[in-house]
């Protein structure tokens, strides 16, 4: 980082969690960066790579800060630092933005911002996850658009000749006491040369137009007419595709390679040794997938090519038993089991996990004159001294060059679900790309991509209580094992995780278990972190992907091993929780909880909190040719503030539909050190004739924004099985969910 | 090394086209790499998934599995060619309905609902389940889905609703 962007700042830091709430002035600075269409930005930066069709900057702009730009023509530009990859936040930041600069929403394009610290959160990180977005942009957003609308009203306030309280703004347009109206256009250059104010006042959430309702998504024009631009379909035209064939064992490696036969294949250009494998160079991905296929590798399979599940399970079941780490421990809870007689005892495995994005991994680069060009859908753009940096970093460091002369175009993502968190991707195409002439564009097949993912972590969890005379769990003890995915991201990638980490915890594998919301005077949570070589990474939402299936299920077996309604033994447990109790209401009173249900159906309910928000559902389910089925599942969320209400009840529908797939049928077998399956008719998903109906009941509160890209996933799974059991007396504890 | 090649010819969005490319290519990849017609997209390789639809001589089918030697002469047509501009009805109905997220399998559920649309005017949920099961969506869009087809069934029968396509200020 340069000491000129150290200067530049960023409107983005350091905003509490009590600001987001507080309406009224801010003190943050505003620092003046000009952003050019399409290319890097111009003011405060030291960017040398103004490469793509971008727009030379002019006076006539108006960018008052990273997140805006106004042209004398009129269009309004948003620029999103932040990746969209369904979840809506190429429509929800411009919304917030949008709020405080006064613009009609048809006047409002966006575009995605170049790799850089402005757009970073955490010490200039540039990362989408975590369920963070709005939750992050929520005041300095607002603050960017209620600048740019001030100095546009003092713009105006000049013009007219009128103090500038009284110019008053509408639709994009500022309008004199006398109702004389200038557009945001023609104010535009005379704006952009005043200073950006160091103070603005934000709007009282009553006076929201924008926010709160459901403004149509950005973009949807182009997703319905083929337009939108994917990794896979971006950079230059002339580039060449490459496939690399990498090692099937996981931590393998190239012992040795005959080039020469494939060499001579139709279209194959060059056979490339790197770090990953070996890359088959051709002129299109046919040509490419044929040529790489027919390479004979002999492979150093390394130590992992024993291993399997069963070993797998074995090691955590053992780890979980005898060597865990105390997270959590309040009361005595082995008092409790001394006296309190033969313990109520569960044990519940869970799978690797593959994250399946529709659009395989794929990325563009061009390495030519020490510049770096990389065209890709990632969820990491950018990060400075942490875990190797983001899409730009590791791209400038296997390419050979500067970060600061490496250029990151983010394109629309084809699902995210924490992969295109990872750099593996980028760093494979960047060193090839460092050395071969001409722009490259690697793709993965869907088997590449399904065999060497970074896994949601296999997990194993013992549980163990004692019951009270009223019912009601006296002492709760959950030993749980799994890698952990932040051992993996150390020295960490947020500051949070690393302070977490030095003090012994780690919130992506016990978050959800280590602080259950239950009432029980005596709980300990053990954790034992276990070293196998399979590659585990983020997927959506997280730990709670586990501990939110094992706490909601375990939870379920005391409430029926208590004889109590399963709602009201949870509700009774959640006294101290007014938000979980606020969504499991209102499932409850959305399905009617405890009205006769279809002959041959039974329902489940499951609540978990995670990233900020609350999510209660209930799950309605079948048995036909012993398969389960869920014909509806009604899901209540919290989120806090509500910024646009369809896209909230888009992702909780979306969450659903990704938790039952992993519940119905995800699982990624290890045999030989190896991931089994390739394709989707291994690794099945959900689809249009097994999809639920499904109903979101907004439960909105003044908490400020949550997050809702992940929240809806954790309690289906328990939903679920939890509605099997109801039906069948059978408790699934292994998923996928195998019927008896 | 260079293969020997044969023009193959076929329509593709109404127009006449020719590629000199090997017969047993597949259509997917020619569309996008040979014609840059990029709106058809790579999910699985397979058949699996349903991102690469496209109607060939007006049915639905995945251009990855079909090599383009054994369609010599027939008619494509791609999401570039549904319109241009989103006013077909399945388009506007995907727009009314907001259905896609991520939007990568999108044009694929569009051409799939178009081909279904044409074999039958007014499709029953089952009708949607039957010629809908092929299409994965990793974001769960299935519910917007099945209510757009719907609606598109409206827009096709001539309804006249495509007036407020793409209103959204509804939903608060």
């Amino acid at each position: 980082m340069s000491a000129r962007q150290e200067e530049s700042g960023t409107p983005t830091s350091g905003s509490s969690s009590d600001e987001k709430e507080k309406k009224g002035v801010s003190r943050r600075t505003f620092v003046k960066i000009g952003v050019v269409a399409g290319a890097g930005l111009t003011l405060g930066v030291t960017y040398k790579v103004m490469s793509g069709p971008g727009v030379p900057p002019t006076d006539a702009t108006f960018a008052p800060n990273a997140f805006l730009r106004i042209d004398t023509d009129g269009p309004i530009t948003i620029v999103v630092g932040q990746s969209e990859m369904g979840q809506g936040v190429a429509t929800a930041l411009p919304q917030l933005v949008a709020e405080e600069l006064d613009v009609a929403w048809e006047q409002v394009s966006f575009e995605f911002a170049p790799a850089h610290p402005a757009y970073g959160a955490a010490r200039g990180t540039q990362v989408t996850g975590g369920s963070t977005s709005v939750v992050q942009s929520w005041q300095p957003l607002r603050e960017a658009g209620a600048a740019a609308r001030l100095m546009l009203r003092q713009a105006a306030a000049q013009h007219f000749g009128v103090p500038v309280e009284e110019i008053q703004t509408a639709n994009g347009t500022a309008i004199a006491p006398d109702g004389s109206i200038l557009t945001y256009g023609a104010l535009a250059s005379a704006a952009a040369l005043l200073e950006v104010p160091k103070e603005v006042t934000l709007k009282d959430s009553a006076d929201f137009r924008l926010i709160g309702t459901s403004a149509p998504r950005l973009d949807i024009p182009m997703k319905v007419t083929g337009q939108a631009v994917f990794g896979i379909d971006a950079g230059p035209t002339d580039a060449r595709i490459a496939m690399v064939a990498r090692c099937p064992v996981f931590g393998g490696s190239v012992r040795s390679f005959d080039p020469t036969e494939v060499l001579a294949m139709p279209g194959v250009d060059e056979v490339v040794q790197i770090a990953s494998g070996v890359a088959v160079v051709a002129d299109g991905y046919w040509n490419a997938k044929a040529a790489r296929d027919a390479l004979i590798v002999e492979w150093d399979e390394g130590p992992a090519s024993s291993l399997d599940d069963a070993a797998i399970f074995a090691h955590l079941e053992t780890e979980a038993l005898e060597n865990g780490r105390t997270v959590r421990d309040d009361g005595d809870a082995d008092a409790v089991f001394a006296e309190g007689g033969e313990p109520i005892r569960a044990s519940y495995k869970l799978p690797y996990l593959a994250h399946a994005t529709m659009e395989p991994m794929n990325c563009t680069v061009w390495v030519r004159d020490g510049i770096c060009t990389v065209w890709v859908g990632t969820q990491f753009q950018n990060a400075l001294g942490i875990v190797g940096g983001g899409a730009r970093q590791v791209a400038a460091k296997a390419a050979g060059v500067d970060a600061d002369d490496t250029e990151v175009h983010t394109t629309f993502l084809g699902g995210g679900f924490g992969r295109r968190a990872e750099r593996d991707f980028v760093q494979e195409a960047a060193e090839l790309a460092g050395k071969i002439e001409g722009p490259v564009k690697v793709i993965w097949s869907r088997e590449d991509d399904m065999q060497h993912d970074f896994y949601r972590p296999a997990s194993y969890h013992d549980f163990a209580a004692v019951l009270g005379s009223d019912g009601k769990p006296e002492a709760w003890e959950h030993r749980m094992a799994s890698q952990s995915i932040l051992e993996r991201m150390v020295p960490g990638w947020a500051p949070g995780f690393v302070a977490n980490f030095a003090g012994k915890r780690d919130p992506t594998s016990t978050e959800g278990a280590s602080n259950h919301p239950y009432h029980v005077p005596n709980t300990r949570v053990r954790y034992a972190k276990v070293d196998l070589p399979i590659p585990v990474g983020f997927w959506r939402s997280v730990g709670h992907t586990h501990t939110g299936f094992v706490v909601e299920s375990f939870i379920d077996e005391l409430a029926h091993l208590a004889g109590e309604d399963p709602y009201e033994y949870r509700r009774d447990l959640l006294g101290e929780h007014p938000r979980h109790l606020r969504v499991l209401n209102a499932v409850t009173e959305a399905c009617d909880w405890g009205s006769p249900v279809p002959e041959g159906r039974a329902r489940g309910i499951a609540v978990v909190a995670s990233f900020g928000s609350y999510v209660a559902e209930v799950a309605e389910v079948s048995v036909e040719a012993d398969r389960p089925r869920v014909h509806k599942v009604w899901c209540a969320v919290d989120c806090g503030i509500v910024v646009n209400p369809r896209i909230v009840r888009a992702q909780m529908e979306s969450g659903i539909i990704y938790g039952l797939t992993s519940a119905l049928y995800g699982e990624i077998n290890i045999q030989g050190g190896r991931a089994i399956q390739g394709n989707f008719h291994e690794y099945e998903m959900v689809r249009m004739n097994d999809a639920p109906e499904m109903e979101v009941i907004l439960t909105p509160s003044g908490d400020g924004p949550g997050g809702v890209g992940e929240p809806g996933v954790p309690p289906i799974a328990p939903a679920v099985t939890n509605a099997l059991f109801a039906l069948t007396g059978q408790r699934i504890r292994d998923m996928p969910i195998r019927l008896a | 090394m260079i293969e020997a090649t044969a023009m193959v010819r076929f329509i593709v969005n109404g127009e006449a086209r020719e590629a000199d490319v090997p017969d047993h290519h597949p259509l997917l990849w020619v569309l996008r790499e040979t014609f840059g017609l990029k709106g058809t997209k790579f999910g699985c390789g397979g058949g699996y998934c349903g991102a690469c639809t496209v109607l060939i001589d007006g049915q639905p089918f995945r251009s990855c599995r079909i090599p383009v030697g054994q369609i010599e002469d027939a008619d494509i047509t791609t999401i570039e060619g549904l319109s241009s501009d989103g006013t077909h009805p399945v388009q506007l109905a995907w727009v009314e309905e907001q259905v896609p997220q991520c939007g990568y399998c999108q044009s694929g559920q569009i051409m799939a609902a178009t081909g279904l649309l044409t074999e039958k005017a007014n499709p029953t949920d089952a009708d949607i389940d039957n010629a809908m099961a092929g299409n994965v969506c990793r974001c769960g869009t299935y519910s917007a889905i099945r209510r757009a087809i719907h609606l598109a069934a409206e827009f096709q029968a001539g309804a006249g609703a495509t007036d407020d396509a793409g209103a959204g200020g509804e939903d608060r």
